[in-house]
């Protein structure tokens, strides 16, 4: 019996910035101060707030600290949880200048509506009965005991749930298709945990910080569809959450909630992890079950549909991790509950895993219809540095750019495809005006490139020669005609290509060609970067008036460019020049520009 | 585990430990044990851990036990307070873990202030 529990974060954030150190220092401290029977040293997975990291919240008082060294906890042992006393130099400080006590009452929180993170940083993901503390396998107990399996299906289509994993499907109707002949064949039940997107963890930490809520979720759809045999396809580049998924699974054995009769029902259900190599184009349904059967991991054509014939040739229904995060709690709560959240077309939340130039790095979760702007400025903390928001990028390399003046747009699926862009798994990347958009079509383009399975020609060659066009407009040397051209050829890769990696390949292109067309134009025609971020565009000048001739920036030069006599103005040889901008960081008197 | 009551025994068995891990606290009565040097020295931590159990096997998920720093009355310390949403604070002094059980089961339980360990019972 514990009168105080220390929550440390240790997913894969907190991790990095020393978390397990954190941790180690609690439990030794606790001891020598006597507690160890008074106050319990728990592990959670992400509290969201990763730019904060390592956090720590100390309840019952639900003190939270954040930024949290080794060096700080045997001040937090002997004054809070010995005295009582908070300790308030490592408190969350908000915005405002003023010390927010409780994470729930920062702004950061407060805006939030956690299901499918409900859990995350709540308990120990390794621990079931902590788990099952939260009301967890009560839903697969209902589903069990009191609900056939077309009834479950119902619940979930009236719900109004819709695939988190990029194309927002209806659940439900996934899980219908796939719902004939229930006993005769053979089914799988297959969760995507191959979250690929460049800065998209919402996945990962959902396995992190609460492994056992998507096998409840898989057995609850196992029973919906008929189906015995379930597949976590997850990469090998999240060791944290395979090892929390492989605990879970055996825990889940050991209490009989998965395996053989589940809860003496006659109801069987089994759960086996397949971990990816990385691959981006596993995400894609087709291609993932090609990878779990052991092939290389190339997608199909499609129909037939998985849910007619997937993996092994059986019918397969396939969700992502955070979909299956909101399973149990519609079963319990009721479709009702959760179609009352979001939008007309769009229920529930949304997690988003906000980066790039943004104050609050880290994950939320909003009610779909949350605007961008209460995404980016109340809960995000705006942009670091007083710099102006220029676009955001949402769902990664598929989706495209939302510029300022749809800033008030309301987050749901079908807006963000009218405005060109898409809800995909939920990165969220936010830049400022210091980015070129040209640029990021370009590295969201490399990135396709290589991912591109090379199956088909449209993707394997098509994104490549995207590419090349794009190298050449940064570089100065594109045409008005390539401009078109290119233009072109993305339409052409979008209807031709095999799977949704090639045919959402050109969306970064054609969404920053929508958008800001004149940033492309400056590139062609005017030969200049405005953001000042292509090398080739732009050159380093020394301002004459300012220069005082101090030598410093000649000697910070790596390529010997600089010519001048001390207390003599600075001439920077533009031939020998390599643009790596050492000059100007260093300049101590803003004499040094880029034009 | 073959059952749903199996189950439940579990969740009812952690749920007196999630309890204390919830973040509404505006609404339950707070119990505050004085823990800066004069309380622990005069025995305050017996009585912190006495009613934080009592609270958890009793499953009282209302009440959250939490403790503060020296309050200014050394000498009546160990100083327990419960403050009540809506309510008077009450301030119970001279605390063992004996009238600590007394209090939350008069107090706490049944909502009955026991007069004759507060603060107004003393002649300060």
């Amino acid at each position: 019996m514990y009168r105080s529990h220390v929550l440390v974060c240790a997913g894969t954030g907190c991790t990095s910035s020393g978390s397990d150190k954190v941790i180690e220092c609690f439990k030794t401290e606790i001891e020598k101060a006597g507690l160890q029977d008074e106050v319990a040293v728990v592990s959670t997975g992400c509290h969201g707030l990763c730019a904060q990291g390592p956090i720590v919240v100390v309840y019952p008082e639900g003190v939270s600290y954040s930024l949290v060294k080794a060096a700080d906890v045997p001040e937090i042992v002997s004054e809070h949880l010995v005295k009582g006393r908070v300790v308030n130099r490592l408190l969350y400080v908000e915005d405002d200048g003023e010390s927010a006590k409780a994470l729930k009452d920062t702004d950061f929180y407060r805006l939030q509506t956690r299901i499918a993170l409900r859990n995350c940083g709540v308990i120990n993901p390794e621990s079931i009965d902590e788990y099952i503390g939260t009301g967890g396998y009560e839903a697969l107990g209902k589903v069990l005991t009191e609900m056939t399996p077309d009834d479950v299906i119902q619940v979930i289509l009236a719900s109004g749930l819709r695939g988190r994993g990029g194309a927002g499907f209806p659940t439900g109707m996934k899980w219908k298709f796939a719902s004939g002949n229930r006993g005769n064949t053979k089914k799988f039940v297959c969760c995507n945990a191959d979250e690929g997107d460049p800065g998209a963890f919402m996945d990962r930490s959902v396995l992190e910080g609460d492994p056992h809520v998507v096998l409840e979720a898989m057995a609850i759809a196992g029973y919906a569809i008929g189906s015995d045999q379930g597949y976590i396809y997850v990469r090998a580049e999240y060791p944290i959450a395979v090892e929390r998924l492989k605990i879970a699974i055996k825990q889940a054995h050991e209490y009989g909630l998965l395996g053989k009769n589940i809860f003496n029902t006659g109801f069987d259900f089994d759960i086996e992890l397949r971990l990816g190599a990385g691959a981006f184009v596993c995400g894609e349904e087709t291609a993932l079950m090609t990878s779990i059967m052991g092939k290389r991991g190339e997608p199909w054509p499609r129909p037939p549909f998985p849910a007619v014939r997937g993996l092994f040739q059986k019918p397969t229904i396939l969700n992502n991790v955070e979909t299956w995060a909101n399973v149990p709690r519609i079963i319990l709560n009721g479709a009702e509950w959760f179609s009352a959240i979001g939008t007309e077309k769009s229920k529930g939340t949304k997690v988003f895993a906000v980066n790039g130039k943004i104050n609050n790095t880290g994950l939320v979760e909003v009610p779909m219809g949350t605007t961008l702007r209460t995404i980016i400025e109340d809960i995000g903390g705006g942009i670091p540095n007083g710099k102006k928001f220029k676009a955001a990028q949402t769902g990664g390399p598929s989706g495209g750019c939302i510029p300022a003046e749809h800033l008030d747009i309301h987050i749901d699926y079908d807006n963000l495809i009218s405005i060109g862009s898409m809800m995909g798994s939920g990165g969220l990347i936010v830049m400022d005006e210091d980015t070129c958009m040209v640029d990021i079509a370009k590295f969201f383009l490399e990135f396709t490139v290589d991912e591109s399975c090379g199956k088909c020609t449209p993707c394997r060659i098509g994104t490549k020669r995207v590419y090349e066009m794009l190298d050449r407009i940064t570089k100065g040397q594109g045409s008005l005609e390539e401009l078109d051209k290119m233009e072109e050829l993305c339409h052409y890769i979008k209807e031709n290509a095999l799977c949704g990696l090639g045919q959402t390949a050109p969306n970064p292109v054609l969404s920053t060609l929508r958008y800001f067309r004149d940033e492309y134009l400056a590139h062609v025609v005017d030969k200049k970067c405005p953001a000042g971020v292509c090398k080739a565009l732009l050159s380093y000048k020394i301002d004459a008036e300012k220069c005082r001739g101090c030598t410093l920036c000649a000697r910070n030069c790596p390529a010997g460019a600089i010519i001048g006599a001390a207390k003599e103005v600075h001439k920077i040889d533009q031939l020998k020049c390599i643009k790596c901008g050492a000059c100007m960081d260093g300049c101590r008197f803003g004499a040094i520009y880029k034009e | 585990m073959k059952s749903l009551a199996e189950l439940k025994a579990i969740r009812d068995r952690m749920q007196n430990q999630m309890n204390l891990r919830e973040d509404d606290n505006e609404k339950r009565i707070r119990v505050v044990v004085g823990m800066a040097t004069c309380g622990i020295a005069s025995g305050a931590r017996p009585v912190l851990n006495k009613l934080a159990e009592l609270v958890q096997t009793e499953n009282l998920s209302n009440v959250v036990v939490t403790q503060t720093g020296c309050i200014g009355l050394c000498q009546y310390e160990p100083i327990v307070e419960v403050f009540e949403p809506g309510k008077e604070k009450t301030t119970y002094v001279l605390m063992n873990p004996e009238k600590a059980e007394e209090v939350f089961e008069q107090h706490l339980v049944r909502g009955n202030v026991l007069k004759k360990y507060t603060l107004s019972s003393t002649n300060l």
